[in-house]
């Protein structure tokens, strides 16, 4: 993995390989992002499991997620929260998609990504739409207490979606 | 931040679809997005009730559906409940019935709240097990999704995300700014 000098800068922007990773998201089964190579991904890092924003944040993307699979997407949260504190924050929330644990090296992911908030130690409130070769296609950083709704997202999958349709 | 505050605009405009309170040619138009289960939109009734009050005739009032189904797990039968009123041409009765009785959104409740208002009781109980108006609330809820809505409730003022606080000061303030009283 590569690290990102700016631990709080910029996030990795568009046409940047997506660094590859594996991270947990149960105690026994890891997720590697380059397995989801053939698809889109969506990674929503975000603060921490439990505050009321990132709980609307990902309610909203679990009540989107119909859309988000209609244009073929993978959606996978992270943060730095360890494994037992994610399980318990899906299960109150009746999340469907997974949430990986950012945990140890503490925010490495994030960092590779430029989502590292390094005075507060959390991720930041970062979104990354990466392409079916593994390729960031967009990203975009909100203030933590703004939850950044999914137009974002939903618009640039729709761009990759027409960007593969044969002319 | 509210400098680098961008405006977010309604994508879907106001029109024949909506459920509508107030004159079409009001100055100021006030649109929600809601769920019939979320305790903030429970708090927000009361204060729209207020500033439609205030404002008369000078604001028109919409509601879409925006259920977060997975956090309320009564929400979208309500939803559609009201949709289902809504056909039977009783919308604003059963939006005021569900958000007065948020505690109370079973399926049982939904259909005393219809028989109370006078609708036809086959129909309606039809409706809701046949999902008729699933599609349509499915259509308010992308619909704001496209809009930039991130939770409930999300209010537009004349086709902008108002992001402010919506107690009954700041939001009377706010829409008799743009009533350009």
């Amino acid at each position: 993995m590569t690290t990102h000098p700016e631990s709080t800068g910029t996030p990795l922007p568009a046409g940047t390989p997506a660094p590859d990773f594996s991270l947990h998201s149960t105690p026994d089964q890891a997720v590697r992002l380059s397995e989801f190579r053939g698809q889109p991904v969506i990674l929503a890092f975000y603060p921490a499991d439990w505050s009321p924003v990132c709980g609307d944040q990902m309610s909203l993307y679990n009540s989107i997620l119909p859309e988000f699979q209609r244009l073929g997407a993978e959606l996978i949260g992270i943060s730095v929260d360890g494994i037992w504190c994610h399980l318990a924050f899906a299960k109150d929330r009746n999340l469907h998609f997974p949430l990986l644990a950012d945990f140890e090296p503490k925010g490495a992911v994030a960092r590779a990504y430029g989502a590292y908030r390094a005075e507060d130690g959390t991720t930041a409130r970062a979104l990354f739409v990466i392409d079916a070769e593994g390729v960031i296609r967009w990203s975009h950083v909100s203030p933590v207490g703004v939850n950044p709704g999914a137009e974002g997202i939903l618009a640039a999958l729709e761009a990759l979606q027409k960007g593969s349709v044969p002319a | 931040m509210t400098a680098e505050q961008e405006i977010v605009r309604l994508t879907l405009p106001v029109g024949e679809r909506d459920h509508i309170q107030g004159p079409a040619t009001a100055p100021v138009t006030l649109v929600e997005y809601g769920d019939y289960e979320c305790p903030h939109c429970g708090r927000a009734y009361p204060i729209v009730k207020h500033v439609q009050q205030r404002l008369d005739n000078r604001l028109r009032f919409v509601f879409r559906n925006f259920p977060l189904a997975e956090s309320h797990p009564h929400a979208e039968h309500a939803a559609e409940a009201a949709e289902a009123a809504a056909a039977q041409g009783h919308f604003w009765e059963m939006h005021d019935a569900l958000f007065e009785n948020q505690r109370a959104l079973g399926d049982e409740h939904l259909v005393r709240y219809a028989a109370a208002h006078g609708l036809d009781r086959e129909r309606f109980t039809g409706d809701m097990s046949e999902h008729t108006y699933a599609p349509r609330v499915r259509e308010d809820f992308m619909s704001g999704v496209r809009s930039g809505v991130n939770g409930t409730p999300t209010f537009f003022i004349n086709g902008v995300r108002y992001d402010d606080s919506w107690d009954a000061e700041t939001l009377l303030a706010a829409l008799q700014a743009a009533s350009g009283a």
